[in-house]
């Protein structure tokens, strides 16, 4: 069970026994007979979850508690995995837990961490520090499946109409289920592993061959002719139909996602994020998002795309900002001033300062923008949003090589301060690196991470010549809907 | 009862402990749900109704939803804060108490949960009693045990709820104060004589691992201090952040109160903040907490949250005056009670402007809803009665409103407050906006007529017969001359290929539709949307115009057989005009437009 957790330099299983085990202890506490109602969402791979966009806490409420947590969390990662010898951060929460942390082991003097380090570097970045990367529309299989539908603790519903198992002449097909279809996803199941961080146009080619190789070893039987050969076909028989269930699966979701990924709408949405990224035209009211707002398309819709525009012009013209704050208003009603001044605050949606937009600086140094992406065969992980690259996990690659000083100005552009902390290690636990092994980097996204930027990092740990393999921690999951919604002022 | 048996209490005596560790230790805490509900239950809850909720998990039945674990973690998390309040214990010994149901009901009726408080105003006698009580009912509970052991939990003072918590702690803490562990057995012994159900059996015994004990980071010496009573406010804040009892009661003095009250910030950690804020909110005066708090920034925004969340909108307000940031309340208060508290607030300058629309759009909205409201019901007004109203304009936003006003009251003139076009100036609502708006409720109506004159500029009455005589006259073109009379006299501020999409949307007749397809000006896109919505005159016309031949042929398989269109196109087809153009055409190199070419010609 669970056994992909297991596969990688760090044991994941370790902690997801350590929380198990403590919740036994805990129920454990409350003798007697117990009525557990298990929240069925709540019993994918890693069990409890509960997930925290600190983003509307720290940021608006100023509220520090989530960030307290983290730091707690890493303190308790570093007693299973051992002691992370290198700090690297950027942006003010960053510094925060940082400081907590150091704090924390400060307290803790009494013992000895004995358990031989794990991880090389803890990398916290901080949300605020890419703004960005969530509002773009994730391209990847997994992440569209979270855009369209919403991922929830790895489980996905979806419309059950293409899941309607194929009966032949009984009752007319009339009981069409009307629930929606749950399933849960993750790297267990071995297609899912291959196809989710895959560019959603690369993943057709994949299952479309792998069905050729299913049916082939289904014809197989044809061949089988001794005794020995076909009790070793029935053998391999319930794999290849979990093989050809998951298979059937992943392609009417697929089915799913291209109703809506071929959509005039989409593309149009698609191409005005796209402008935007590589810097068109973000300087003025943009016809779409004003058609947009005029058709009443959803407001998070709306919100996340003069976001986008606000964030890749570092920040609005005041005329522009007007402009659209007024049209929202008018059309989707007064109340949401709290909203848009929740996002002011927040950074998300601003007026320009000073008169000068540095993204394109931001741009051009970090290379954000590729205009040869390949979606087939990645060679950049620009290709996890065809063609931006999401500037979070461009941070960590420039950070594993060649190091952030060539990035200074940059970094300095970025906002928060960026740093660097030890943490020194006894000797007996230092560790001697063999030459070719790799280093493990754990990355503490503060206020969330897409499943776009986990499949990027995914993509530089594959990497043959990366020298690094990323373990990803987080407060949430997250993409730009949930995260605006978050963000909103919902009326009492 | 029922539940309450289910659940064991004395096991979930212990699951709502106060200091329960698995709480305070689940490792990687923002990846564990009882911490989540933990942040939600503390702040939120207020002091006295955590109380009184506790009462109720105490006495009664428990709701079925305390019975999912993660629940259990939510209200002990609530009593954590709860208990900041009220100091330690009657409502813990409670718990225990409900075993008996003999004792329960009175004890119940009777009991008084101010007994720490300092503004209680009954006489410290009853206290007395009521605490002699409790503890006498104890005794009968646990009738053969030791006295020591009760009266380590009565009342010095210390919570009963956290001993068995003690317990787990003190277990992990290896090689303590030899002292620590007698006390260990003492307590153990209490616990372990509880008489336990036989479906019990113990999960731990098969994971008591022993790097769990190191795991459990921040646990070492206060535990020892759980009975004393002098925990500076160091102690009391990181007790707190384990989320175990004690009582803040014993800072009496405001300089003892603001130290507990920076321990908490220099933590990070907002349950504890928020549970110190409530213990000053509820013992010092709104002024001196409010100076206190100015100066303290960050104990100050976890106090607006928190009066956010229990919406206490009178203190909140008060704090707000006090702070000279009127403006920023103002706005939320709005949208919270749209009363009389509305118009006398101030707010910021950019903001002021969409207020005041804001006001004045409501004021709009209920006079014309009254006036509506009696206009259908007196059922004399034929608009009304063909298209009853779906649902009161109110609170709508404002391009709702101007839809409503161009279903209802088009035709009005512009003094009336729900005359469109009165909207229109007094919101400055953009041209594209009102034009798109108008259009969408003149469609919805088919009125026609009014949709033309939305986008026909004003032309003398003459020239308007004129041109309509032009366009009757030439029946066979009549396209050629809509499409001229078009480009003179229409314009739309949005782009004609939206007009023909709002005009679909509501079916507009084909004719209708055909006059805007026409007025659409890029070519490509013109095709597309009269090939989509079958405009069959204006394709055809188009591809003449084009002289493509190809996508005529193709069309041609489109259009009914034996229809007028394919007539039409035949004929196109076969003139000269066009035959000579493609023959130019194929001239050029196509040889296989060539070949088309020859084929009708033959005919």
């Amino acid at each position: 069970m669970a056994a992909h957790l297991s596969y990688g330099r760090v044991n994941l299983n370790v902690l997801r026994e350590a929380v198990r085990r403590e919740l036994r202890e805990f129920l454990d506490k409350c003798a007697g007979s117990k009525a557990i109602v298990w929240d069925e969402y709540l019993t994918g791979p890693f069990g409890l979850i509960a997930q925290y966009s600190l983003l509307k806490e720290c940021y608006l409420e100023g509220d520090q508690t989530s960030l307290y947590h983290a730091a707690k969390g890493l303190m308790t990662l570093q007693a299973l995995y051992g002691t992370i010898p290198h700090i690297f951060g950027k942006g003010e929460c960053a510094r925060q837990v940082a400081n907590m942390m150091v704090r924390m082991k400060r307290e803790f003097t009494g013992s000895q961490n004995s358990v031989f380090p794990v991880f090389d570097n803890l990398l916290l970045l901080d949300r605020n520090v890419d703004l960005l990367t969530p509002l773009a529309t994730q391209l990847t299989y997994e992440g569209l499946i979270d855009e369209i539908y919403g991922i929830q603790n790895s489980y996905v519903k979806l419309p059950p109409e293409k899941f309607t198992p194929k009966k032949q002449g009984s009752g007319g097909g009339k009981d069409l289920p009307t629930e929606a279809k749950k399933l849960q996803l993750n790297s267990a199941e071995e297609l899912y592993a291959e196809i989710r961080d895959k560019n959603f146009n690369a993943v057709g080619s994949v299952l479309s061959k792998k069905a050729k190789i299913i049916s082939a070893a289904f014809e197989e039987r044809h061949n089988a002719k001794t005794v020995g050969e076909i009790k070793q076909f029935v053998s391999q028989l319930p794999h290849m139909q979990a093989a050809r269930g998951s298979l059937a699966n992943h392609t009417s979701i697929a089915e799913l996602i291209k109703d809506v990924t071929t959509s005039e709408d989409f593309f149009d949405k698609l191409t005005v994020e796209q402008e935007f990224m590589s810097g068109v035209d973000t300087d003025k009211v943009n016809n779409y998002i004003e058609d947009c707002i005029a058709q009443k398309h959803p407001l998070i819709k709306v919100l996340r795309l003069v976001c986008l525009q606000s964030v890749c012009n570092s920040g609005l013209k005041q005329k522009v900002l007007d402009f659209y704050k007024r049209e929202i208003l008018q059309t989707y009603g007064y109340e949401h001033i709290l909203t848009l001044n929740n996002l002011e605050k927040a950074g998300l949606l601003k007026a320009q300062t000073g008169g000068r937009n540095n993204y394109p600086t931001i741009r051009k140094t970090l290379r954000l923008w590729m205009d040869d992406v390949n979606e087939q065969n990645p060679t950049d992980i620009s290709y996890v949003y065809s063609g931006y690259a999401p500037l979070s996990v461009r941070l960590a690659q420039l950070l594993s090589r060649p190091g952030w000083r060539s990035i200074e100005e940059v970094l300095r552009i970025l906002p928060g301060p960026h740093f660097e902390e030890r943490q020194p290690l006894p000797t007996g636990l230092q560790k001697k690196r063999q030459p070719g092994e790799n280093r493990v980097t754990l990355i503490f996204f503060l206020g969330g991470v897409t499943f776009a930027e986990i499949a990027a990092l995914r993509f530089l740990s594959q990497l043959e010549d990366g020298g690094t393999e990323y373990v990803i921690a987080t407060t949430k999951l997250m993409n730009g809907s949930s995260w605006i919604e978050a963000l909103m002022e919902e009326p009492r | 009862m029922l539940e309450a048996t289910e659940l064991q209490l004395p096991g979930c005596f212990a699951a709502l402990s106060p200091s329960s560790a698995p709480l305070a230790t689940v490792p990687f805490s923002p990846f564990s749900m009882p911490h989540s509900l933990f942040r939600r239950a503390g702040p939120v809850a207020e002091p006295d109704a955590v109380l009184r909720g506790r009462a109720r998990c105490g006495r009664g039945p428990l709701p079925d939803s305390l019975l999912h674990p993660l629940f259990l973690g939510a209200v002990s998390s609530v009593t954590a804060s709860g208990e900041i309040q009220k100091g330690p214990g009657p409502a813990f010994l409670s718990l225990q108490m409900s075993r008996i149901k003999g004792d329960e009901e009175e004890y119940w009726n009777s009991s008084k949960f101010k007994a720490f408080t300092f503004d209680d105003e009954d006489d410290e006698l009853s206290q007395l009693k009521e605490s002699k009580r409790a503890v006498n009912s104890l005794r009968d509970f646990v009738d053969d045990d030791d006295d020591d052991d009760l009266e380590r939990v009565s009342w010095t003072g210390e919570p009963v709820g956290s001993i068995s918590w003690s317990i787990k702690e003190t277990a992990g803490n290896s090689g303590s104060a030899p002292e620590g562990r007698d006390q260990l057995k003492g307590r153990n012994s209490f616990y372990t004589q509880l008489p336990k159900p036989p479906s019990t059996y113990s999960l731990s015994s098969f994971f008591k691992g022993k790097e769990w004990a190191e795991l459990d980071l921040g646990v070492s010496s206060p535990c020892l201090m759980d009975y004393s009573n002098d925990w500076s406010p160091s102690d009391t804040v990181r007790r707190l952040r384990r989320g175990k009892v004690c009582s803040l009661e014993r800072f009496r003095s405001l300089q003892d109160k603001l130290q507990l009250l920076e321990e908490a910030v220099s933590m990070h950690d907002g349950n504890v903040i928020t549970a110190v804020l409530i213990f000053l909110k509820r013992t010092l005066s709104k002024e001196i907490l409010f100076r206190e708090l100015e100066v303290r920034q960050v104990a100050l925004r976890h106090l607006i949250h928190f009066l956010k969340e229990i919406g206490d909108q009178k203190l909140l307000l008060d704090l707000f005056r006090f702070l000279d940031r009127t403006e920023e309340l103002a706005v939320s208060v709005v949208f919270v009670s749209v009363g009389s508290l509305f118009t006398n607030l101030p707010f910021s300058a950019e903001d002021s402007a969409h207020i005041q629309d804001h006001y004045t759009l409501l004021e709009r909205q209920i006079i014309i809803e009254a006036n509506d409201r009696h206009l259908e019901s007196a059922g004399q007004t034929e608009i009304f009665r063909k298209h009853p109203r779906k649902a009161s304009i109110l609170n709508m936003p404002l391009v709702t409103t101007l839809f409503y006003a161009c279903f209802y009251h088009y035709t009005e003139s512009e003094g009336t407050f729900s005359s469109p076009i009165n909207l229109k100036k007094t919101f400055k609502i953009p041209d594209k906006q009102y034009v798109l708006t108008a259009l969408a409720a003149r469609a919805k109506l088919r009125a026609w007529n009014d949709v033309d004159a939305l986008f026909t500029t004003k032309v003398g009455v003459l020239t308007l017969v004129l041109l309509r005589l032009l366009e009757r006259e030439g029946l066979r073109r009549p396209l050629k001359f809509s499409n001229w009379l078009g480009h003179t006299k229409k314009r739309a501020p949005i782009g004609f290929h939206r007009v023909v999409e709002i005009l679909h949307k509501n079916s507009a007749p084909v004719q209708i539709l055909q006059d805007y397809v026409n007025l659409v000006e890029d070519v490509d896109t013109k095709l597309n949307l009269a090939t989509k919505l079958k405009c069959h005159d204006v394709v055809i016309d188009t591809c003449r115009d084009l002289k493509d031949r190809q996508q005529l042929l193709a069309y041609r398989s489109k259009v009914d057989k034996g229809s007028v269109e394919e007539e039409k196109i035949d004929a196109i087809l076969s003139s000269s005009e066009v035959r000579t153009e493609l023959k130019w055409l194929a001239l050029q190199g196509h040889g296989k437009e060539y070949q088309y070419c020859s084929g009708p010609a033959g005919h």
